[in-house]
């Protein structure tokens, strides 16, 4: 066993002004869980010196300013932060709903998925709109939530080329992950739907519609019309 | 008071000390690619240490004052022309309306920074003006633009021809020794790759910009292959892809990445390595402890806050 694979949760300082804590080697529900928890208890417990945190799949990492808190400061703060029974202290996530146009024009990539799994399109949709998702990271551009809790059936590899431009609010499914575009942008995902909800605008607060730990779940938009 | 664009640099934002607070919604920090000489013309024209200037990157750019201001510009790789009157670098100068200003590539470096006392006046967004435009805030500057400066203070213009010591000006070179803190993944790396790291030398890949420079080198082998589970990623991380080829992230980097992370580059360094140019001169890496980095920034920010700053100068004005 290397230091690499020592006991979780792991701290490790990343550089001069970061520390890591993980909480798995692999992506699982638990500790996802664990990272949500935390999120909460650094939210409401502030140290004087800490800048930000990134919540991620299986990790936190926390951003300080040296001059301000010292590392072991940091550190001891965080400890203290963690619970060992994080059912005791998970608030009800947000829920939030997003609206989806499936499939035509919106969704140029659902016959080529329905057809990978050999389902309709109809299947498909309802599928997708069936799951309730969680937002486990955000990351790739402003905005962009990483959402687990797709239907293993619905696991389709990325596109073999890459689109060079997927339209803002393009929904799509990766592997065994399923995001919404929240602005243009080159892609691979596979696009089965679009939304017109606004997911970032840098000019109204909030900015963001989605934040890491909400709840996602799809409504297909009344219009929609699928063989 | 208006910096008026008569020509722009390939790479020319606005860019202040940076936005926090964001970045677990994936939005990055950005700010200067240079922290130190962005901080350092600050200071010389009394600025505030994060007030937003001009950054300049990899070719020439000119501009025409509009009204009187206190200027200076600090960097690697220009030289400063005033009306065709060259002036240093790490100098506060006074400029007159009509005042034409050229900042020429020239020798080794990329990126220079233009501080005007007060502070550029350009749209904030999200609590910054550091232009982010893959996500649509601001952009990069371009022909015709302007940009308008706040008036400064009355005794601003008393800070005219002041040059800051050479001995708080990064010693930039093109064979830089990097200080690096060990990173937080050695275990996914076969263990001859650090020493490899360590004894080899990189050169910047043309294909590097604000969001990361990309390293040519000796290649960095991994076990348990080069992909983790994405998490949180910093300022002069240095993450390695399944090639074995360094990136170095840069303030316009992603805030989550999934490839293993071999070290960070100390905050001090980071301006020696960020000027070093695309193709030519090369990097070299030798380890630092935590506390060792932080003192090492601390230090350079002490200099540049003394009070006792700056050494008396022949220079007489424009």
């Amino acid at each position: 066993m290397t230091a690499d694979e020592a006991k979780f949760p792991r701290f490790a300082p990343v550089g001069e002004r970061a520390v890591l804590i993980t909480f798995d080697e692999v992506l699982s529900e638990a500790a996802s869980q664990q990272v949500r928890t935390l999120d909460w208890r650094l939210q409401h417990t502030p140290l004087a010196g800490v800048v930000e945190w990134i919540p991620a799949f299986n990790s936190l990492m926390v951003l300080y300013d040296p001059a301000q808190a010292a590392l072991t400061t940091v550190i001891s703060w965080i400890e203290a932060c963690l619970v060992t029974d994080v059912q005791a202290v998970e608030r009800s996530p947000r829920l939030v709903e997003i609206s989806v146009q499936y499939g035509g024009d919106d969704g140029p990539d659902l016959p080529a998925v329905a057809a990978y799994h050999g389902l309709t399109q109809t299947e498909v949709v309802e599928r997708h709109t069936r799951g309730l998702y969680r937002v486990g990271m955000m990351g790739f551009m402003p905005g962009f939530a990483y959402l687990l809790g797709l239907d293993p059936d619905l696991t389709t590899p990325r596109l073999a080329t890459p689109r060079t431009h997927v339209p803002a609010g393009s929904v799509g499914i990766a592997g065994n992950q399923t995001g919404i575009y929240p602005l243009a942008s080159p892609g691979g995902w596979q696009l089965i739907g679009r939304t017109s909800q606004v997911l970032f605008d840098p000019l109204h607060e909030p900015y963001f519609t989605l934040a890491p730990g909400d709840e996602v779940r799809f409504i297909p938009a009344q219009d929609s019309d699928l063989p | 008071m208006t910096l008026h664009i008569h020509q722009a640099a390939l790479m020319m934002t606005v860019q202040d000390a940076g936005r926090t607070g964001y970045q677990r919604f994936g939005m990055p920090e950005s700010g200067p690619m240079d922290g130190w000489a962005f901080r350092a013309a600050n200071r010389l024209v009394g600025n505030a240490p994060g007030a937003a200037c001009v950054e300049v990157g990899f070719s020439n750019a000119e501009f025409a004052l509009e009204g009187n201001a206190l200027l200076a510009v600090c960097g690697a790789g220009y030289r400063l022309w005033v009306n065709r009157r060259a002036i240093p670098l790490w100098m506060s100068f006074l400029g007159k309306n009509g005042d034409v200003i050229r900042l020429e590539k020239s020798g080794g470096g990329n990126w220079a920074y233009l501080a005007a006392a007060g502070g550029v006046q350009s749209e904030v967004w999200m609590g910054s003006r550091s232009a982010y435009p893959a996500a649509g805030l601001g952009r990069r500057l371009a022909e015709g633009d302007r940009l308008p400066l706040q008036p400064p203070s009355s005794d601003a213009f008393l800070l005219a021809g002041r040059s800051l010591p050479a001995r708080l000006r990064p010693p930039y070179t093109s064979r830089p020794l990097i200080r690096v803190v060990p990173g937080p993944h050695a275990g996914r790396f076969q263990p001859v790759s650090w020493e490899t790291f360590l004894a080899g030398s990189y050169a910047v890949s043309p294909q590097s910009d604000r969001m990361g420079y990309r390293l040519n080198g000796p290649s960095l082998a991994h076990q348990r292959g080069a992909d983790l589970v994405s998490q949180g990623m910093v300022l002069g991380e240095i993450q390695v892809p399944g090639d074995g080829q360094p990136i170095v992230m840069m303030p316009d980097h992603p805030t989550t990445g999934g490839y293993a992370c071999i070290a960070v580059v100390a905050r001090a360094d980071l301006p020696l390595l960020t000027q070093v140019e695309p193709g030519r001169g090369a990097l070299r890496f030798t380890p630092l402890s935590v506390a060792d980095a932080q003192a090492a920034w601390q230090q350079a920010l002490v200099g540049l806050d003394s009070k006792a700053l700056f050494q008396e100068d022949t220079w007489t004005g424009i």
